[in-house]
């Protein structure tokens, strides 16, 4: 029975994995290294799982899923995105029953916190491919992350508006984490090279309406504006700074660029023209193998153009995948953690790095801005920050 | 200072076409509907769609998303709420917020969970200069169009035969059907209609409020909190309180940000202390 999961390279389903508890062996060279994903696949968050379940088939797809003479068995689980309590549940099951040997995915920064201990307990490599706050990877020695840190994408942005001759830049933030976060990174940095921030502002998580915000915005006159907010959030912002004539009143819009999500941003259209963010991934990003993922992304979910959360999926099978392939196929955790720790490779965002250390990732930041090409939006890069660590919490 | 006050006007207003239907359920039938926020969901995503992929003209949208709100109630209406009329309030509570869940499980399975947008027509976007002032052109349609549905529903209620005979239906269901008032097709036909005010606003709304499927949860204690404050039994009341509260929101974001979302509370608990049956209703009970 089930020969497919003892056979190397026979193309099982993914739905063997129902039964494959079951038949397991002895551990036998060959068989099928299970990777857990976990991610919103429902709820408020979905486009997020959406997007990194999608670039992970993709790479599965593309590379074959033998790696160091081991076939790679995707269990993919929706963790709905607002329960770390169900995160938590799920990564217990994948490890215990269905002897995942690498956990992955999570959407938010809770959803990883609950999950971490459980990468501690089993020592199995934890690869965070969305969540985005500085302090996940310490909350286990097995995190990895592939994704970024707010943080990391932050600061380029106050020091490029600085030297643009920015002397000062109002903030509007949702009053949330990592609102704040971007908030306290961004002022800290403008501070810091000379800048000044005559008005910080924080509309509430469940905001009807960004008007008056703008409007104080608008009366007050700063040479820029910064916001972080949740990600779908930054359209209806964006529309409103437009409509209220905030860039003729001579206020430059600058951000991190998740208002500027290449899921979102052909919806935006207009308004978003000319806003600068900085971020590590653009779907614009002119490089063979960008265009390559891109390319085979969009033929693989027509209509659909890959944003930086699909990247971090897509980087995050890559290090499982070369990981497995240094230690010739052995899945054992702490063995494939140190395959991981200190990689380097091409990413289709550009060069990328896992620090040795922090087990974080080290990549290029981007400055960019949005403009229109053959009726499409894009956020095209024109300034690089090379091999930006975590500033810090 | 008028710019924020013109926008908090439009806020107001909107919030109250939004709402005024739940203060219809309410104050006419006695019927707890926190489902509500659904229709009005229901007729952002009607205009949305219609909008985005068939492309037809915004006002054409905006009157297709009230009408299938409008039908969306009768038929809910006519299947499921009628029968929890003479249940207990605990009942309808349980069932409408039920019907929001299902609502917003169904609103993510067809359009997904991510924000709707829109392109509104050349015509209302930009700004328009009112005497000092400058202020979205949208916003000012949504001003006029809102206070256009005011005074037709308050001389609806007030002026015309169908507004006397649901005000007796409410008054005495027994009696009006004595002297032959088809009640139940009154109340059918009033809850139609606040539905179809609600996807009305709901479509309006996707501009300026946004549009997911968490909308109906999102916005409830909104509404909530304008039938609260306005009383639930006439049309002016919850205008005002609408427009009162729509004005307090968004000068108080304006003026204090530091306080956010809570002006919006703070002057509902100022208000109810002053008028805790609203704020034009009569003092006594009836």
């Amino acid at each position: 029975m089930r020969a497919g999961l003892t056979r190397r390279g026979a193309a099982a389903a993914f739905g063997a994995a129902a039964l494959a508890p079951l038949a397991r062996p002895a551990v036998a060279q060959g068989e099928a290294v299970r990777v857990g994903l976990i991610l919103p696949l429902t709820g408020p968050f979905a486009s997020t799982g959406r997007q990194v379940e999608a670039a992970v088939r993709l790479y599965l797809r593309q590379n074959g899923d033998g790696f160091g003479g081991r076939r790679v068995e995707l269990l993919v689980r929706d963790d709905t995105g607002v329960a770390p309590e169900v995160t938590r549940r799920i990564a217990q099951e994948m490890v215990v029953r269905d002897r995942a040997r690498v956990l992955a995915g999570f959407g938010l920064t809770p959803l990883a916190f609950a999950a971490a201990p459980v990468a501690t307990e089993a020592k199995v490599p934890m690869v965070v491919m969305a969540a985005a706050t500085s302090a996940i990877v310490a909350r286990s020695p097995f995190v990895v992350r592939t994704s970024f840190t707010l943080p990391q994408v932050t600061a380029p942005i106050a020091d490029w508006a600085r030297k643009e001759g920015i002397g000062n830049a109002a903030t509007l933030v949702t009053d949330f984490a990592p609102g704040l976060d971007a908030e306290r990174v961004f002022k800290e940095r403008f501070l810091a090279a000379g800048g000044a921030v005559p008005l910080e502002l924080r509309s509430p998580l469940r905001n009807p309406d960004y008007a008056p915000f703008l409007q104080r915005v608008r009366d007050a006159r700063p040479q820029a504006l910064f916001i972080f907010v949740p990600s779908g959030e930054g359209a209806a912002l964006m529309k409103q700074f437009a409509e209220r004539g905030l860039g003729e009143a001579g206020v430059r819009l600058i951000g991190t660029g998740d208002v500027v999500d290449d899921d979102l941003l052909d919806a935006i259209g207009r308004p978003a023209l000319g806003a600068v963010t900085s971020h590590h991934y653009s779907a614009a990003h002119d490089s063979p193998e960008n265009r390559a993922y891109v390319e085979a992304f969009a033929a693989a979910n027509p209509g659909v153009r890959p944003n930086f959360m699909s990247v971090g999926g897509w980087d995050g099978m890559h290090l499982i995948a070369e990981a497995l392939r240094a230690t010739g196929g052995d899945a054992n955790g702490d063995k494939l953690l140190a395959a991981m720790k200190g990689r380097s490779w091409t990413s289709p965002r550009g060069p990328m790095a896992i620090d040795a250390n922090t087990r974080d990732v080290v990549q290029d930041v981007y400055i960019r801005r949005v403009e229109e090409r053959n009726g499409r939006f894009w956020n095209v890069e024109f300034d690089r920050v090379p091999a930006v660590r975590d500033p810090g919490a | 200072m008028l710019t924020v006050l013109l926008d908090g006007l439009a806020a107001g207003m909107l919030l109250f076409v939004l709402a005024v239907g739940l203060s219809v359920t309410l104050g006419l039938m006695n019927f707890v509907n926190l489902a509500h926020g659904a229709f009005g969901m229901l007729g952002g995503y009607v205009c949305a769609a219609m909008l985005n992929r068939a492309g037809l003209p915004f006002l054409l949208c905006v009157a297709a998303a009230a009408l299938a709100s409008a039908a969306a109630g009768v038929v809910l209406e006519r299947l499921l709420y009628r029968r929890l009329y003479g249940r207990d309030h605990l009942d309808q509570v349980l069932f409408s917020i039920g019907l929001v869940f299902v609502a917003g499980a169904a609103a993510d399975w067809v359009f997904g969970a991510r924000q709707q947008l829109i392109a509104l027509p050349a015509w209302l976007s930009g700004r328009v200069e009112v005497g000092p002032a400058s202020i979205g052109a949208y916003r000012l349609f949504l001003i006029a169009a809102c206070g256009l549905i005011v005074l037709a529903l308050h001389v609806g209620l007030v002026r015309t035969r169908f507004g006397a005979r649901l005000r007796a239906a409410v008054d005495d269901a027994v009696v009006a059907r004595g002297l032959g008032i088809p009640v139940p097709r009154l109340f059918a036909l009033t809850f139609a209609l606040g539905s179809g005010l609600a996807g009305l606003g709901g479509a309006l709304g996707v501009e300026v409020l946004g549009l997911d499927p968490t909308f109906p949860l999102k916005y409830m204690v909104y509404f909530l909190i304008v039938v609260a404050v306005g009383g639930a039994n006439t049309v002016l009341g919850p205008f005002l309180a609408a427009v009162l509260l729509g004005v307090v929101d968004v000068a108080g974001k304006y003026w204090v940000p530091e306080l956010g979302a809570f002006a919006i509370y703070t002057a509902m608990v100022a208000l109810l202390l002053l008028r805790p049956q609203g704020l034009l209703a009569r003092a006594a009970e009836r």
